[in-house]
């Protein structure tokens, strides 16, 4: 019994709730993956796009609350990605059209994207905070729990409950259906075949014809889909605030890095590999070892590794740490 | 020749703006913008020394600025006696043990590659630190947490502390570059935002070092206080002499008072910058940053060298960040965002030119200057914008409630034309 109330709770305080945040960092990893795979640089206002997305999706969410259409248990928010894709789109098309072209026009530096990429981040955070504002804002809806901690106490008649809360279903399940779609497109249509072709080598790609432009817009909706969906998943499981977004760049390129720059793969792994320790780390132990040791050598601290707030620390170790004995990541990445 | 007509001109302008501000809206303000424009200029010096000089992608300025202010609390605040009884001893200890570990972690990896013994290691050290520290910690926090709850400090002259707070970011950025500097430039530059985000974290959370989110206010000043000054009656007889009010005279002199104290550090900084950038080793550096194979083919150390400037200019990012805590008068480690301490400054260096620390100066001066007057000015702007709409009009209400967010706007509007149509700055390098 003590060994079955250790898992409930090791799964309710630690695998559920990182399952959930690893399932939106590897949707946030595949985006700087892509970019790096396809334009070759580090994109800095990756978080801003995300914070942009997801606000758009908030306002639509609000527009259909104040319309009174909803999805029953389901948050709203649902509804309106499409439009937050639509707008987060248009927003990166328009950016990389009026200035990332003229630099690969130019075949400038990756260290110059950067660059510029730092001040499409100032612009994209002072468009969201001009729009919308930089306070927290709450737009979930619909069913809170899947499953409630206390109607899983009298189910089970365990002592420890498990909750599920539904953004936290949800979120895992949109991911898996979103990977899959994204692998399906890259391994069987033309279009992503063109892409990975691209990616791995940009002189043969161009002289078998592929056009770079396409490729890129290609590659920025898919870019804009895979944040917005990120964004409004974190923004429904947290709560949305700009600057959180802008924070989550932090483990969200230590995900991709860890997985391997420029690997799809790597990057789902890495994203989870980053939330598991991010979660393990800064976990109290305490409850889950009262249950599993004998009585003589209970803890008596809380067993907590790190203080929460610690939790840029433990990507940034796992990050350098990986830097440092497998320089091109878990799956084989590039390095340019 | 032109391009020093260029600089004088430009430099002219930067003193006009804040000459015309002075008249215009007030001494004070100009002020202010003059005071924090010497701190950013000495910013974006260090910066330019880093990714001008010797091209290294340092985003973690943040960090280094913010151990500069927790320097100036370690070295200038009076020492909480009765805290150093209660836990000083061992919270010390337990620092030595943590260096301890990492330095016997480090050295167990290098001499035998024994991954288990090197995990051994630095598993059973933490729980050592845990063990030490903690109820030091609990001890120190629990001394008058209202009042104090932390170490205090050395009870030095504060601008001490400004030097401390150059050798703190220099141990720092020891320490940084000895393990990322190896990294290519985009890893370099996220692992750097990584640690200034660290740093943060924890200047927020060892309550016992820096008070944390509680902040430390009434930092020493190297300048008279206000109110005696006011009290002072020659002070108030030479203020009514020249017909001012004493109040505002003594605010006035104040800062003024900084003002001189930090050009003097903006001078000795800029000259030794320019005595480097025109020496051997500033050329030795520039070969570096422009063909690293060719320059180590020449025999030069290329990873000593990055090391060198990388630690030079963080140490300069210290002293900016002490400088800026003592014109503050308080330490909030809160109040440390990525965006105003890390990629304005970046702003202020690619802005004014990289390469050229004169060009960085500028950058500092007139991008500091911009980021207020948006501000100031923004409202004013945005009511003369939305004049022609009713007064109860939703979005009339909505612009000029966020007209704070426009100088983020505005200051990436300023990045990417610089880079469009003048990539290599204001001034740029010869």
């Amino acid at each position: 019994m003590d060994f079955l109330n250790a898992i409930v709770a090791l799964s309710n305080f630690v695998i559920i709730p990182a399952m959930a945040y690893g399932s939106q960092l590897a949707l946030g990893a595949l985006g700087v993956t892509l970019i790096y795979g396809i334009l070759r640089f580090s994109n800095f206002a990756h978080g801003d796009t995300m914070a942009f997305g997801t606000m758009v999706v908030i306002l639509f969410t609000w527009l259909f609350q104040s319309w009174g259409i909803s999805l029953g248990p389901l948050p709203t928010a649902l509804l309106a990605i499409p439009f937050g894709i639509a707008g987060t789109a248009a927003l990166v098309l328009i950016t990389d059209r009026g200035i990332y072209r003229f630099y690969r026009g130019q075949k400038a530096k990756p260290v110059v994207f950067v660059i510029v990429s730092i001040g499409v981040m100032f612009i994209y955070n002072g468009l969201t905070r001009f729009i919308l504002g930089a306070d927290d804002q709450r737009f979930a809806d619909g069913e809170r729990f899947i499953i409630n901690a206390r109607e899983f106490k009298e189910m089970t008649g365990l002592e420890e409950g498990l909750g599920i809360k539904t953004t936290q279903g949800l979120t895992v399940v949109t991911a898996v259906i979103v990977v899959a779609l994204l692998f399906w497109f890259l391994n069987r249509t033309r279009t992503g075949k063109s892409m990975r072709a691209y990616s791995d080598n940009e002189d043969l790609a161009l002289l078998s014809g592929i056009n770079p432009e396409r490729v890129v817009m290609v590659t920025w909706l898919i870019v804009a889909a895979l944040i917005t969906v990120a964004g409004t998943l974190y923004g429904l499981d947290k709560s949305y605030k700009p600057f959180t977004y802008f924070q989550l760049l932090l483990p969200i390129f230590a995900s991709a890095i860890v997985g391997g720059l420029g690997s799809p793969l790597g990057a789902i792994a890495g994203g989870f590999v980053i939330a598991f320790s991010e979660v393990a780390i800064t976990y109290a132990w305490k409850k889950v070892l009262v249950y599993l040791m004998p009585e003589a050598l209970e803890p008596s601290g809380l067993v907590q590794l790190m203080a929460t707030e610690y939790k840029f620390a433990v990507s940034f170790m796992i990050l350098v740490v990986v830097l440092l004995f497998k320089p091109t990541g878990l799956f084989k990445g590039k390095s340019v | 020749m032109s391009q020093s007509i260029r600089t004088y001109a430009l430099f002219a302008l930067v003193a006009l703006l804040i000459i015309g501000t002075g008249l215009l809206q007030g001494w004070d303000l100009a002020l202010v913008i003059l005071n924090m424009g010497l701190v950013s200029a000495i910013m974006s010096l260090g910066v330019n020394l880093q990714w001008g000089i010797a091209g290294l992608f340092n985003v973690g300025v943040m960090g280094f600025v913010a151990l500069g202010g927790m320097a100036v609390v370690l070295a200038s605040v009076d020492p909480v006696e009765e805290a150093w009884a209660a836990g000083g001893a061992r919270a010390i200890l337990a620092l030595v043990l943590g260096a301890a570990t990492i330095v016997a972690t480090v050295l167990a990896w290098k001499k035998t590659k024994n991954r288990w013994l090197t995990a051994a290691i630095l598993i059973a050290g933490f729980v050592v630190y845990r063990m030490v520290r903690d109820p030091g910690v609990d001890a120190i926090e629990a001394v008058n947490p209202a009042g104090t709850g932390f170490l205090g400090g050395l009870g030095l002259p504060v601008v001490i502390g400004w030097m401390v707070g150059g050798l703190l970011a220099a141990g720092a950025a020891w320490i940084i570059g000895k393990t990322a500097l190896g990294l290519r430039s985009d890893y370099l530059a996220i692992a750097t935002l990584g640690i200034s985000e660290i740093i943060i974290a924890i200047m927020k959370n060892e309550e016992w070092l820096t008070r944390g989110v509680k902040n430390v206010t009434g930092l020493p000043r190297p300048v008279p206080d206000a109110i005696d000054l006011q009290n002072d009656p020659g002070f108030v007889e030479r203020a009514a002499s020249i017909g001012m009010d004493p109040t505002a005279a003594s605010t006035l002199y104040i800062k003024i008072g900084y003002g001189l104290m930090f050009a003097a550090v903006l001078i000795i900084l800029l000259v030794l910058a320019q005595l480097a950038l025109n020496s051997p080793w500033g050329r030795m550096m520039r070969a570096i940053r422009d063909n690293e194979t060719s320059a180590r083919a020449m025999g030069k150390d290329v990873t000593f060298r990055h090391l060198q400037v990388f630690i030079l200019g963080s140490a300069i990012c210290g002293i900016a960040g002490a400088m800026m805590t003592t014109l503050d008068g308080q330490l909030i480690p809160t109040s440390y965002q990525p965006l105003r301490y890390t990629f304005l400054i970046w702003v202020m260096v690619i802005v004014g030119g990289s390469g050229n620390n004169l060009g960085a100066v500028l950058g500092g001066f007139l991008i500091w200057f911009l980021w207020v007057q948006v501000e100031v000015l923004g409202p004013g702007f945005m009511t003369w914008i939305t004049g022609a709409l009713p007064d109860d009009s939703g979005l009339k209400e909505h612009l000029l409630d966020s007209v704070q967010h426009m100088r983020l706007l505005t200051m990436g509007v300023i990045l990417l034309l610089v880079l469009r149509f003048s990539p290599r700055g204001l001034l740029p390098e010869r």
